[in-house]
């Protein structure tokens, strides 16, 4: 890159984007299996337990953000039950540290990712699977097959929404896993401790404008790609 | 091989209770909509679970609730068209084509796919995705890929009740060949009877869930219990003889020549043809100076008085019957009896294309 570039952003802030990306970045692949798991059962299975099922998935978009961050802290901290067992079985910690702060981004954006595909699924025709069934496909095959392909779009939307929420995830982060410089000293909580500090205006604001330059992208990015998965999927 | 069904499911407000058998050729299911066709044909593809019921094709069992086996759908080897198409929108024609023959076990006894995409005339289509053809297309394709499936069984769901007439008849020819071209049972669901003159080996009539009549095509769309008596009709064979420049062509069949409008078959081809019981006119003697071009002679063998003036008499003409719905009044007044000779008039252009079919086995039963 060129170096005006490059030194445009300070070291500080160029650890807090590049860590921003790595968190959000991986909040959303791991949370992306499972959340087409959960968008499929909740659009087409019937359960016991579906509206509570429901009801956590969509929890962290109506809590306040803090009380999430506070709930991870009390389950997953050192001291939490999920936590020890964690620490003591497997030497996970994750209190603290950078992928404490994918957790709670990947809980946050959780919901947006699953409305996203789930309103895809229930665009799916049953109709078609029942068709690849008869053609010999196992449940398996089909989804993979028929279903996977038509949900793509809405697949895509949900984890470019994903990304871009988990980029500027703020309040639960720093609830659950602090503002610690280059572990989890996201864009956002940059920018918090930036105006924390007389003379870090300047500093904030690159940092704003950095991350209105990533929201922007990640938008037109996931449109460009919908359009194209869809006008390949509708078939004409 | 033959596919046996025995089916007992019952909805709210509707019981549906089913025994028939379907034999190699095709076996029409055959009933107003809400007679239960479609949810026999789901039982036997697997979509449905059924209350009670065994099906089974020769000695491979699908379903015998009794011993709680239930075969799902991916593992009963069928061919299944919809009335819809179904064709997967995110595939090539090909790759829709191509879906089942993955899913088939090795040693399946596979149709060539050339061969199959020549019969149905698709050639052209294979590069292209279904939201860029036609109805009549995307069906010839819905075909096409339940034939490639390497099907032990092929069903098909009113597969052409979506199309208009003349996709009608563009399909329709297909379904002919399909039905001399492989040697699989095909279950057919449909309230046409001008697909079941053209097609049926068998005929599965249905009413409110229950079997009202089964039998030969001849037999069951001239009974007038399972028919209705504006339903019933008759089914004669005959070959073509010549094709006119008039646009009429010549055929002869067991009650003398008959001029229909132009017929796709040619010369020498021997072909059914339907003909609605109410289209033919009754006379004991041979009439004359008619506009009527075809007069058929044969022998009345019954007549069957309805409960309103209506009355059907029946005809043999070598091994095919007519049958005529005229008034009871008529039968009074012609003093007609069984026995007699007796000579039947028809409009040729009472004839429409769609009732004319290529025959294969006209089920004769020693042909089986």
């Amino acid at each position: 890159m060129p170096e005006a570039i490059t030194t445009w952003l300070g070291p500080d802030e160029w650890q807090a984007v590049w860590l921003s990306l790595r968190v959000a970045f991986w909040a959303t692949l791991v949370s992306l299996p499972l959340g087409i798991f959960v968008a499929y059962a909740l659009a087409r299975w019937e359960f016991p337990g579906k509206q509570v099922l429901n009801g956590l998935v969509h929890m962290p978009l109506i809590l306040p953000p803090v009380v999430t961050g506070y709930l991870l802290l009390i389950t997953l901290g050192r001291r939490g039950s999920v936590g020890q067992f964690l620490e003591e079985w497997f030497g996970i910690v994750v209190a603290f540290r950078w992928t404490g702060a994918a957790i709670a981004a990947g809980v946050m954006a959780f919901p947006l990712m699953v409305r996203a595909i789930r309103l895809a699924v229930e665009a799916v025709d049953p109709k078609l699977e029942a068709a690849a069934a008869t053609l010999g496909a196992s449940k398996p095959w089909v989804f993979a097959t028929v279903t996977l392909p038509l949900i793509l779009p809405g697949v895509i939307a949900g984890a470019i929404l994903a990304f871009a929420k988990a980029i500027g995830e703020f309040g639960a982060t720093i609830t659950f896993v602090s503002n610690i410089p280059g572990e989890t000293r996201t864009i956002p909580s940059a920018i918090y401790a930036f105006l924390q500090v007389p003379g870090g205006q300047e500093a904030a604001g690159r940092l704003v404008i950095v991350a209105i330059i990533i929201a922007m992208a990640a938008l037109i990015l996931s449109e460009f790609i919908a359009r194209r998965v869809a006008k390949r999927v509708s078939g004409s | 091989m033959t596919l046996s069904v025995c089916l007992r499911h019952t909805f709210p407000g509707f019981d549906l209770d089913v025994t028939f058998e379907a034999r190699p050729g095709v076996t029409v299911l055959f009933g107003a909509s809400g007679s239960g066709k479609t949810t026999l044909i789901n039982a036997v593809a697997g979509l449905l679970r059924p209350d009670t019921a065994r099906i089974a094709a020769g000695n491979w069992v699908l379903v015998d609730t009794a011993a709680r086996c239930f075969l799902p759908p991916h593992r009963r080897r069928l061919g299944y068209i919809f009335q819809e198409g179904r064709l997967f929108p995110h595939m090539s024609v090909r790759q829709n084509l191509l879906y089942g023959r993955w899913f088939a076990p090795r040693d399946a006894k596979r149709e060539d796919f050339g061969r199959v995409v020549d019969l149905l005339g698709i050639g052209h289509l294979l590069d292209r995705r279904p939201g860029a053809l036609s109805g009549g297309e995307k069906q010839r394709v819905a075909i096409g890929r339940a034939l490639l499936a390497a099907p032990k069984l092929i069903l098909a769901d009113e597969p052409l009740a979506a199309l208009d007439e003349a996709r009608k008849a563009e399909i329709l020819p297909y379904f002919e060949r399909l039905r001399d071209a492989v040697d699989i049972p095909i279950l057919y669901v449909s309230h046409s009877s001008a697909e079941v003159a053209r097609l049926a080996t068998t005929v599965v009539a249905l009413r409110d869930g229950k079997v009202t009549a089964m039998g030969s095509p001849q037999q069951v769309l001239g009974d007038v219990a399972a028919m209705g008596a504006r339903g019933a009709a008759s089914i004669l064979t005959a070959r073509v003889v010549a094709h006119h420049a008039d646009g009429l062509s010549a055929l002869d069949g067991a009650g003398g020549r008959m001029w229909l409008p132009r017929v796709a078959h040619e010369p020498g081809a021997v072909i059914r043809v339907r003909i609605a019981a109410q289209d033919v006119i009754l006379s004991r003697a041979r009439p004359e100076g008619l506009s009527a071009l075809n007069i058929l002679t044969g022998t009345i063998t019954e007549i069957h008085p309805g409960q309103g003036p209506g009355a059907l008499v029946t005809l043999a003409m070598g091994e095919d019957r007519l049958i005529a719905r005229v008034t009871r009044r008529a039968v009074a007044a012609m003093g007609v009896e069984p026995g007699q000779t007796c000579h039947a008039v028809i409009k040729s252009v009472a004839i429409a294309p769609q009732d004319v079919g290529m025959v294969r086995a006209l089920p004769d039963e020693d042909a089986r």
